[in-house]
């Protein structure tokens, strides 16, 4: 506590009017007694998500039955079937960044282009909301009973002479599982490029055509420098959700496609070897380093996005 | 945010722009837009062929079926007052006393964003007590977590429309105590902010799958996919049905946010922070 009040307690940071003459303790105990209002937060942020945390990065490190500092756990988890698992979930992850970026941002552009306050762009916005909101389990069932092996699109794509099946389509493998990712992505994508297309004043574009740029000059030369920060931040964030996302995967394949996040439940579901208990550790506290270094890279783009679009 | 959503709502009132005029409606937009309708909206159609009107009947039914959606619901409960009772008290404190401490607040509530569920759960089995192992409502403490990113930008963009300082200074020179002005004054303007922090918190407990499902309890999630084992139209319906009532929430915060928002020209609730991102998937 006395720790924690020290900040709190330099000049001028209480703003209290009413405050008494300072001596040397009193600031101190006041500045405790504000910090103590944001002490039940900061204790539950301890025990729900510091500790589990700190217990993962420790175990990371750790042998299973001697409890010594050991790098095996970390050579396991970056070789072999891991390093593999890695790599795949990065390969679906790029997959279902860029496509559904490229996606969302044709589709934002529709929509930012449709006249403010038509009926259809009101429809693609709340379609969107409602879209990028679904994932897990709901969807690997509506995929499931579209492209299936019995699924209706299978069905009418083979009454059509094409049948996904026989022409390397499988909805169980890495490509469906990119395919259902699609299906909440796309709309995550619109639903964050389009703050940045509403961000690109008219009256650049005015400025520019009074200057005599044509569409292309002006896409060229403003719209696209102004929203590439943006647009590469949203390919981060879908990333990111690409990359951490478990239920769908799981309740399609039932954990057959080596997926880190899959590989880290398996752990959990008792599939270990002997002296690999701690591997999964080691796994998460990968892929919690990648999301970090992914939200830096964010954070940065974020603030330069933020010059323009204010 | 607030700054993008107002401006569009000066627009609005704003004569066209006038580089419109040139074009009307092109088709490529049309184009566009229509694949992606179908695209969206073909596998609906193929799970409600698939699954039946009879199976919707037949869902509730099922063995396992109010077991599962009860479990669900109370972890709803529990995670909802958890959050409101840890998140509502600490905003308002942060905002009105420790100012500075908003972006560190910030850091923190997008630190489950950063871990992602499966790697949280995986600690949190590792260092949790065994009475707390062998219950399922050590979900809904943990979920707590997970909401705290929604239930907190929700709550900090309702505060931040909010002339807070004033509503609170007015109230006590009126003689209110502070249980009063939060109550009475606070907690009623917030009402936005709460409602959207409250449906997000119950429909990302009611469709969380990755934590339920390795600490080996039967949510509803958990339930629809082991009972695919048994009949695979009756899980589609009860996805299906799932996803209904959740899209029935969030067009609530939406319509009502958004009326609320054009009513008093602020932004509260926009539908980025309705997104539950990766809690779910």
């Amino acid at each position: 506590m006395t720790a924690k009040a020290a900040p709190a307690a330099a000049p001028g940071s209480v703003s209290d009017p009413g405050a008494g003459p300072r001596r040397g303790w009193r600031p101190a105990l006041r500045g405790a007694r504000t910090l103590a209002g944001v002490v039940p937060f900061f204790v539950y942020i301890l025990l729900f998500l510091g500790i589990p945390a700190a217990a993962i990065a420790v175990g990371a490190f750790q042998d299973p039955d001697t409890g010594q500092f050991t790098l095996s756990n970390i050579h396991t988890a970056t070789h072999g079937i891991y390093l593999h698992g890695f790599l795949i979930t990065t390969e679906l992850s790029v997959i279902t960044s860029v496509v559904p970026g490229l996606c969302g941002l044709l589709i934002g552009y529709a929509i930012y282009t449709a006249r403010r306050g038509a009926i259809l762009r009101r429809i693609a916005i709340t379609a969107s909301g409602v879209f990028a909101n679904f994932g897990g389990v709901p969807l690997a069932f509506l995929f499931i009973a579209t492209l299936g092996t019995t699924g209706l699109a299978t069905h009418w794509l083979t009454a059509i002479g094409f049948n996904p099946y026989e022409n390397g389509f499988n909805l169980y493998d890495l490509g469906g599982v990119a395919l259902v990712y699609l299906y909440f992505q796309i709309p995550l994508m619109v639903l964050i490029i389009l703050p940045a297309f509403e961000g690109l004043r008219p009256a650049w574009r005015e400025a520019a055509q009074n200057m005599g740029a044509g569409t292309w000059q002006y896409w060229r030369r403003i719209g696209g420098p102004v929203l590439m920060p943006s647009f590469l931040g949203c390919l981060l964030l879908l990333f990111g959700s690409a990359f951490s996302a478990y239920a769908t995967a799981e309740a399609l394949t039932s954990g057959t496609i080596p997926l880190t996040a899959i590989q880290i439940g398996s752990f959990l579901n008792g599939n270990v070897l002997a002296g690999q208990q701690n591997v999964g550790k080691a796994l998460g506290l990968g892929m919690v380093l990648i999301i970090a270094v992914l939200m830096v890279f964010y954070a940065l783009l974020q603030r330069r996005a933020a010059r323009w679009l204010r | 945010m607030a700054a993008i959503i107002s401006d569009e709502l000066a627009n609005e009132t704003a004569p066209p722009r006038p580089h419109r005029k040139r074009r009307s409606y092109p088709v490529w937009r049309w184009i566009i837009l229509l694949l992606t309708a179908v695209y969206f909206l073909i596998p609906l159609y193929a799970a409600l062929r698939f699954a039946g009107i009879a199976s919707f009947g037949d869902v509730v039914h099922q063995t396992g079926f109010s077991d599962a959606l009860i479990l669900s619901l109370k972890l709803a409960v529990i995670t909802t007052v958890l959050t409101m009772a840890l998140m509502v008290p600490t905003t308002i404190y942060v905002h009105l006393r420790l100012p500075r401490l908003r972006r560190l607040l910030e850091s923190i509530t997008i630190l489950p964003i950063v871990i992602p569920p499966v790697v949280l759960i995986v600690g949190v089995l590792e260092v949790a007590p065994g009475y707390l192992k062998s219950t399922p409502y050590l979900l809904g403490l943990v979920y707590v977590i997970l909401a705290m990113p929604f239930a907190y930008r929700s709550l900090d963009a309702g505060l931040r429309a909010l002339e807070l300082r004033t509503l609170v200074d007015a109230a006590s020179s009126l003689g209110a105590g502070w249980l009063s002005t939060l109550w009475r004054v606070i907690l009623p303007n917030l009402r936005t902010a709460l409602l959207s922090a409250t449906v997000l918190t119950v429909a990302l407990v009611l469709g969380e799958f990755t934590m339920a499902s390795l600490d080996l309890y039967q949510t509803f999630p958990v339930w629809i996919v082991a009972f695919d084992q048994t009949s695979g139209p009756v899980s589609t319906a009860a996805s299906l049905l799932a996803l209904f009532v959740t899209w029935l929430f969030l067009l609530l915060i939406v319509t009502v946010g958004g009326r609320r928002a054009r009513r008093t020209g602020g932004a509260q609730v926009d539908l980025i922070s309705v997104t539950r991102r990766d809690t779910v998937r």
